[in-house]
């Protein structure tokens, strides 16, 4: 187990640099100048053009000016946005914010989809079963910008239960709703996984082994079926953390949310690849640890699954 | 209030984008200030700016300004900040403003071969302009290499802001906190999230701000400041996104909280006319007469944004009214017979950025254009504003394409020198006439505002006829605000006036 985790880190080194080349390239290859909207109508002097080219060494071939950043990176060094501010910091002010609001999306949608999967999966055809199975399928269909500024005009502007935006600090409670319109997509994939999964295993031959001797029926639930049935959905949740940490744009923009997503999405807007870059790696690093930790609960929860 | 971050450092001569320009707004008091109401220029720093002969400005300062650490504010103040904005070596975005001063050229040296050439700048022959001399610490005198009428009109831009001794010493502890000689003083900046002013209490300009304090919030999206603003969470925001122009909606939401009005830009489709194919005024003419600029603003912009009927804004110092006449008026005959006339070949293209709303308003000209002409008018998209401006920057666009414009300052003459002057800075289409550049230079010259704005108005009549560019519709913005602020007045340049705007609790 030990050898494979250590392999499984090993991996990450040529991962993060292939990635974080990729996407250097990608930035630097979006057509148009980073500095040609930056005077408005007007064309920016040549004077600061120079200057700012020159200040982030964009003359440079793109193959060392990635050098350049990864020898920095290593250092710790994020490097600066066209506007002086340092991306490390940018970073760490809208990390914690993000990531934040992806655990509550996740618990959110544990909860509440495992729950839905279990209940449907053990009676399946009866009223509760087609319930969820219609509100999941309705949850599929809207897109997460109309629950969004539909959960945001009627309980923050016309009940005014809750804020329409987040503030800056953005802590736990006033997250809730954003991170339920976050998870209400994956939420119906879970609860759907789970039922499908539960079902399936509810007639193998291990639950009716259990059955029949005599367990109570919530331990062979509990423990029995709902350990072989978590694998799909275990794997399900730990990708999706990653993509919920990078495809909340369109809720953060709702929401006012100061994270990652608003910020990755202005620095492609301007051109700036070391703020694209620093953000992009630390994404990386989020889905290849998360997929680490799927394989590691796999074979907790399912001994024959080994790892040498 | 609303704000966007500002995509540079904040020093007066590198932004002149709106997120950061508002705050150096509030930050600097430049010599002139402009009325919150008809954007009419007043002295501000400046107690008197005496000339002559349009050339040689004598510019007083008024006693007892301060920059927020306490240094007075003096006519080296100003001197050493526009030396230093205009030498080329310091790259500062807003460095063209001080062209007109005698000795610009010395100072600030050209690419040969344009930035992406391998040949480098110049190093600049002189470190300051000759046309800036210090009498004593109150006096200064300008001496312009060309007369120029309009000159103290500029001077309320924020390019012309003073800057402390501070900034020369050290630059970076300038930037991390930044000092003005305005009615707010600088807090704090937190990336991504906000800046924070509060009020200099010896600000000795007038009327002094009755509110303690400003705070820029800067927000993920248009849409989510105005449901803060509906919310009374943020004070004010001064574009309403179009969720919440649909169908007027924000007129209920912001019952007697929200302004409509125009300000001082213009939205134009301009043509490239170093492409032989647009070089006939006639077909300029043509497609101008063949827009229903009426219809237009009644079915897409619900009425807000007047027709065009001249090259100049609306409440610009020195603008006369239709000024275009019958060529901006929708006559679809005339206009296919004008058109049939030049023998233009295939199909009308119109394109633009598709990154701030302008598709709209472009389809719906477009199909006035191809029912009035019978020729099919097409609307061709570009994603981004950089990419667009890169293209019409290296003059490579084949294509009709937007191009609105913001006035600098208040005067018509910053609605034609820039732009349909030869080689003037923004004369994106290469539009020349020398009978239009020789008026314009009379206007320059005249000897007062009057006199030169006749002269340019003029010179606007005469541009109209060559139609470089259509001028399509006035600018116009809706502005909200929460149930805390009470007389509000919005700025013809999109801002509140903080200075008289009142909170209650």
């Amino acid at each position: 187990m030990g050898r494979y985790i250590l392999r499984r880190l090993l991996q990450l080194v040529p991962v993060f640099l292939g990635t974080t080349f990729l996407i250097y390239l990608l930035v630097w290859a979006l057509p148009g100048d980073p500095f040609a909207g930056k005077c408005g109508e007007r064309a920016c002097p040549d004077a600061y053009i120079t200057r700012m080219r020159e200040e982030f060494h964009l003359d440079e071939n793109v193959v060392v000016q990635y050098l350049r950043y990864l020898g920095n990176l290593l250092q710790g060094d994020f490097g600066q946005t066209f506007s002086g501010t340092s991306v490390g910091e940018l970073i760490a002010a809208a990390y914690p914010v993000t990531l934040r609001l992806a655990i509550v999306a996740l618990l959110i949608e544990a909860i509440i989809g495992v729950l839905a999967g279990v209940l449907t999966g053990l009676r399946s055809g009866g009223f509760l079963d087609n319930l969820v199975l219609v509100s999941t399928l309705f949850l599929i269909s809207v897109p997460v910008f109309v629950t969004g500024y539909v959960l945001q005009t009627v309980l923050g502007l016309r009940l005014g239960i809750i804020s329409p935006t987040v503030s800056a600090d953005a802590g736990f409670g006033e997250l809730i709703v954003p991170g339920f319109v976050l998870a209400s997509l994956s939420m119906a994939y879970v609860a759907r996984l789970t039922r499908t999964s539960i079902a399936e295993n509810r007639r193998s031959d291990y639950v009716r082994t259990a059955v029949a001797k005599g367990l109570e029926p919530r331990r062979v639930v509990g423990v029995h079926l709902l350990r072989n049935s978590m694998i799909p959905v275990i794997t399900f949740l730990g990708v999706d953390l990653g993509s919920l940490m990078s495809g909340a744009i369109v809720t953060e923009g709702i929401f006012n949310i100061r994270g990652i997503g608003g910020l990755i999405f202005r620095s492609i807007a301007l051109r700036e690849g070391a703020t694209v870059t620093g953000v992009v790696v630390l994404l990386v690093i989020v889905y290849l640890l998360m997929n680490l930790l799927v394989d590691v609960i796999y074979a907790v929860l399912d001994p024959r699954i080994r790892y040498v | 209030m609303n704000g966007t971050e500002p995509e540079n450092p904040l020093v007066p001569g590198n932004t002149n984008e709106t997120g950061g320009g508002k705050i150096i707004d509030a930050l600097f008091s430049p010599l002139v200030e402009y009325d919150p109401q008809t954007a009419q220029p007043a002295n501000m720093v400046a107690e008197s700016i005496e000339t002559s002969d349009s050339r040689v400005y004598t510019i007083r300062l008024k006693e007892g300004w301060t920059f927020h650490d306490g240094s007075p504010v003096t006519a080296q103040s100003f001197v050493r900040a526009w030396n230093y904005t205009a030498y080329s070596p310091n790259g500062q975005q807003n460095s063209s403003f001080f062209s007109q001063i005698q000795g610009f050229d010395q100072v600030h040296t050209v690419d040969p071969d344009g930035t992406a050439g391998p040949q480098t700048a110049p190093q600049p022959a002189a470190q300051e302009m000759s046309g800036l001399r210090v009498v004593d610490d109150r006096t200064f005198e300008v001496t312009l290499s060309a007369p120029f009428a309009v000159f103290p009109t500029m001077l309320g831009y924020r390019a012309f802001s003073p800057l402390p001794d501070v900034f020369f010493a050290d630059q970076a502890a300038f930037e991390a906190n930044p000092i003005g000689n305005g009615p707010f003083r600088f807090i704090s900046r937190q990336p991504g999230v906000n800046v924070v002013v509060e009020r200099y209490e010896p600000w000795p300009g007038a009327p002094k701000p009755s509110i303690s304090g400003v705070e820029f919030r800067f927000y993920e999206s248009a849409e989510a400041a105005y449901a803060d603003v509906v919310a009374n969470n943020l004070d004010f925001i001064e574009v309403i996104p179009p969720s919440g122009i649909a169908g007027n909606l924000y007129q209920t939401d912001l019952a007697n909280r929200s302004v409509s009005r125009t300000f001082l830009g213009v939205q134009r489709l301009g043509f490239p006319l170093y492409d032989p194919r647009f070089q006939n005024p006639q077909l300029r003419q043509a497609i101008s007469m063949a827009i229903d600029r009426e219809a237009v603003n009644q079915q897409i912009f619900n009425g807000t944004r007047p027709p065009a009927d001249g090259l100049v804004a609306p409440d610009v110092p020195g603008r006369v009214a239709n000024q275009c006449g019958e060529l901006c008026t929708y006559q679809p005959e005339r206009a296919r017979q004008m058109f049939e006339a030049t023998g233009f070949q295939g199909p009308i293209e119109l394109t633009s950025n598709a990154d701030s709303g302008n598709a709209e308003w472009i389809q719906a000209a477009c199909v006035s254009i191809s029912n009035a002409l019978g020729v099919q008018c097409t609307f061709v998209p570009v994603p981004t504003f950089g990419e667009i401006r890169s293209a019409i920057n290296a003059r490579q666009m084949n294509d009709i394409y937007r191009s609105s414009w913001v006035a600098d300052y208040p005067s018509i003459e910053n609605f034609l020198n820039p732009l349909y002057r030869t080689g003037g800075a923004t004369n994106d289409g290469e539009y020349s006439n020398p009978a239009v550049d020789a008026l314009l230079a009379r206007a320059d010259a005249a000897p007062s505002v009057e006199e030169s704005n006749a002269l340019y108005q003029e010179a606007e009549r005469m541009i109209i006829q060559d139609m470089p560019a259509i001028p399509v519709y006035f600018q116009s913005f809706q502005a909200g605000w929460s149930e805390r602020l009470q007389t509000v007045t919005v700025t013809p340049f999109r801002e509140l006036d903080l200075e008289s705007v009142t909170v209650s609790e």
